[in-house]
């Protein structure tokens, strides 16, 4: 939901003057707009950008980065999800609304569901990832010699990511497979997003694919007729080349 | 205990394009008329600026322009023997809040339903025979012919983008030849089509189809509308479907309608404040106003003449359930109206990917594209098919954003190296070609309230029990299969074809096309609403959008939706006003 702008002198009035004062004692929200096009200047309704705020603990954040690691790799295709910050992109998302599902419709009861009802866990997405984590460092630590996921080859670390893929690995009462798509669906966030939240970094992920960014008006290339074009990416907050050093 | 307002003429629920369109009509009529918007004053400078509208994270992933569905979502299940459980977040469907509603993100892709999708019940039964058991397909009682001029108004607010196929009976090379006969052309020329689009004309016209500009709402020029708003350019920045435009190029009421609406002295428009009911006399057949709660949870009675219900597809239908007007439908015994005839739309296509061309589909707009109608409609011989239906297939370029679109050939993995280099490789050389199929009413498909779940008000949420039927998934596979004829031979060193298969999954993206729910017909014994979207039970209730469609066609339903806005705006203003009561004797 977009913020709702304030509340002008000239608004105010027109509230205590048509409604009463009931309305005013409220926060911005509610709002009656007669006779105008409401436009204030200066204010604008900028992104929720990376903070530096965490969620998971040191041991969940290896987990996080060696799984991410694994599903986009840092091999000769360039860099991968480590290059791009995706775990602390992930981690200050799971920090703040997304991970505390605060737009999600999070009311009991919970039922498995079927997989065409989607994401029925009980458990906001930070909780979800901190109960995985910990069954999947246990299911580690029995199989492997007491080493948890951060701690694999990478080999077995990707025979454990196929056993999450194809569902064949159980996280005691963790749905597995749902925090697996979860895993993906961010991983792949974290490395396209716009550097605003912390993930792509250096554009990294653009670059890779050659997305030029957050730029609006692509009018001088319409005709490029199966040719490449290129230009370099920009995020809203510009590029690095754009600040003084 | 609500607190009572003083009355105004009309009370519109919900402030999206059929709200923006119905204020600017009834206060041209005089009357004083207040909009009731659940969500927040949206506007381009200030909430979706070319500075901050391209951000994929945002605005689709993290949901920001839809409907916050933490208070009030819907519960799906396939069929009558599950469970249905919340759609905990938005997934094959994303309805809007605002001011501007799902008008703010949409496409911009404008098209008319066909003169005999209007009539698809005694059209193809007349060609065809009897349409198959369960099959609930009906008439919408209203024609092509009156709802022409309606189109066209809505196409010139707009200022669509296009190239006209049938002028008053003569069919225009160029245009699309299918279409209802139109009385005038577009007012703006098509969209400027890139590589993708050129290679999907050569393809159909090698076919012996014709192929010609999708309609569109992103502007092709600077253009100023009827009610002298300016639209820009359009740039082709690749972020309109989920998205707010930035650039004034993409039709929305903000647009077109509000600058000179809002400044009216007869209009009125509050946010923040939800419906919770219509508000009914003790006989049931009258509405006084409308109950409405602001974000304290204070609760206020609207008194109004007229209550129009201008809220997206699913909320108009709950609030008719919810107020008690008509009967819920029961697809046990058949009985009840409201939350029959639910429909959706079927969509397939397939990827088309290149070795040394680059598609460079990051310069895109939302209704840039190249489209073929020979498989819509009864457009084609359905004899022996085994359906009725079908849709337009095209090419559009809407974008190439990374988070949502990683196309990669067959075969590749979801994860790991294999997949990183093929993203890599693909990403700037394939293309899509869709199939937009129609969707035909079945008994089993329907909403009702659901009877665990409950949205922040208490109030129950929204049941949908939806899976696709035989018909349409025979439909989906035959189209597909011309999809794949196109796709074969636009150039590429292969394709991928996208099967629509049943069950429906109620969470890949798909479309927000929901149909259905308070359908209009020529009876009360067969509809919610006559045919000028007047209750058939309470005439001074009109109820507008999709939910009034019997059954979805192969088009995007915006420019149908626009045009039954107009068609009953101008209804309650040239009969209703004169002589309030039911404009249809039942």
């Amino acid at each position: 939901m977009a913020a709702a702008g304030p509340i002008s002198r000239r608004d105010l009035c027109l509230l205590l003057g048509t409604v009463g004062a009931a309305v005013l004692t409220s926060h911005a929200g509610a709002r009656i707009i007669p006779k105008h096009v409401p436009w204030y200047p200066g204010h604008a309704s900028p992104p929720r950008a990376f903070d530096g705020a965490r969620f998971f603990t040191n041991d969940e954040r290896r987990c996080i980065d060696a799984l991410t690691a694994r599903l986009i790799p840092t091999d000769e295709t360039g860099p991968g999800a480590r290059e791009a910050g995706v775990v602390d992109f992930i981690d200050n998302q799971l920090a703040g609304f997304y991970g505390r599902g605060d737009r999600w419709y999070m009311q009991g009861p919970f039922a498995k569901g079927t997989d065409e009802q989607g994401y029925q866990s009980h458990h906001p997405p930070a909780q979800l990832y901190r109960a995985a984590i910990s069954a999947l460092d246990d299911h580690c630590r029995k199989t492997f010699d007491g080493k948890v996921f951060a701690e694999l080859s990478e080999q077995d670390q990707d025979a454990i990511v196929k056993q999450l893929d194809d569902g064949k690995l159980a996280l005691s009462d963790v749905p597995a497979e749902t925090f697996f798509k979860i895993l993906q669906e961010n991983s792949i966030e974290g490395f396209f997003c716009d550097p605003v939240y912390g993930g792509n970094r250096d554009m990294v992920g653009w670059r890779l694919v050659g997305f030029p960014g957050a730029r609006y008006d692509y009018r001088d290339f319409l005709d490029h007729n199966g040719a490449a074009i290129s230009i370099e990416p920009v995020g809203l907050r510009g590029r690095p080349a754009w600040n003084p050093e | 205990m609500a607190r009572k307002l003083p009355p105004v003429d009309v009370v519109l629920v919900g402030f999206g394009w059929t709200g923006a369109i119905m204020a600017q009509e009834l206060t041209d009529a005089g009357l004083e008329v207040l909009a009731i918007e659940r969500g927040a004053w949206r506007d381009t400078p200030t909430h979706f600026p070319t500075t901050s509208a391209p951000d994929e994270l945002r605005w689709y992933w993290r949901k920001e322009m839809f409907q916050d569905n933490a208070r009030d979502t819907l519960t799906f299940r396939n069929n009558r023997s599950q469970t249905a459980l919340p759609m905990r977040r938005w997934g094959s469907f994303l309805p809007g809040e605002g001011v501007g509603g799902a008008g703010v993100h949409w496409n911009g892709q404008t098209w008319r339903f066909l003169p005999s999708d209007f009539e698809a019940a005694s059209h193809n039964s007349e060609r065809y025979g009897p349409l198959p058991d369960g099959m609930t397909v009906q008439d919408y009682g209203v024609t092509y012919d009156e709802l022409e001029p309606h189109f066209d108004r809505f196409e010139k607010l707009c200022g669509i983008s296009g190239k006209a196929g049938n002028l008053k009976g003569r069919i225009q090379e160029g245009g699309n030849p299918f279409e209802g006969w139109r009385s005038a052309d577009y007012p703006n020329p098509p969209m400027h089509m890139t590589f993708s689009q050129r290679q999907f004309e050569k393809a159909a016209q090698d076919l012996g189809l014709h192929p010609f500009p999708g309609p569109s709402a992103n502007m092709s020029r600077a253009y100023v509308n009827p009610l002298g708003c300016q639209l820009a350019p359009c740039t082709y920045c690749g972020f309109c479907e989920k998205y707010g435009c930035g650039n004034y190029s993409k039709a929305s009421a903000q647009t077109t309608i509000l600058p000179v609406l809002m400044k009216k002295p007869n209009f009125t428009l509050k946010t923040h404040n939800e419906v919770l009911r219509v508000k009914l006399d003790n006989t049931g057949r009258r509405a006084t106003g409308v109950i409405h709660v602001d974000v304290n949870g204070e609760e206020y009675e609207q008194p109004a003449d007229l209550v129009i219900l201008c809220a997206y597809q699913i909320s108009n239908t709950r609030l008719m359930m919810l107020s008690g007007v008509g009967e819920i439908y029961n697809p046990v015994t058949g009985e009840g109206l409201v939350g029959k005839n639910y429909c959706y739309q079927v969509m397939s296509g397939a990827d088309v990917f290149f070795d040394d061309k680059f598609t460079n589909e990051f310069v895109g707009a939302g209704a840039l594209g190249m489209c073929v109608d020979e498989y819509n409609g009864d457009n084609f011989d359905h004899s022996g098919l085994g359906f009725i239906g079908g849709g337009y297939i095209a090419c559009w370029t809407t974008n190439a954003r990374p988070i949502e679109s990683q196309p990669t050939p067959s075969g590749t993995p979801a994860w790991g190296s294999a997949w990183k280099k093929a993203v890599a490789a693909n990403f700037l050389k394939s293309t899509s070609v869709g199939a937009h199929g129609s969707s035909m009413a079945y008994a089993t498909n329907h909403l009702d309230l659901d009877p665990t779940y409950k949205d922040a008000y208490g109030r129950p949420l929204m049941r949908m029990t939806y899976d696709f039927t035989p018909n349409d998934l025979t439909m989906s596979a035959y189209l597909t299969e011309r999809v794949r004829e196109i796709a074969e031979r636009m150039g590429g060193r292969e394709i991928k074809v996208n099967r629509r298969t049943t069950p429906y999954n109620s969470m890949p993206y798909q479309t927000t096309h929901n149909t259905g729910g308070t359908i209009m017909g020529t009876t009360p014994k067969n509809s919610v609403v006559n045919r000028y979207l007047q209750s058939w039970d309470v005439s001074n209730l009109f109820v507008m959008g999709a939910n009034v469609f019997p059954q979805n066609a192969g088009y995007n339903p915006t420019g149908t939706v626009a045009a039954l806005a107009y068609w009953s705006a101008e209804a309650i203003r040239s009969q209703y006003l004169r002589s309030p009561g039911p404009l249809v004797q039942a």
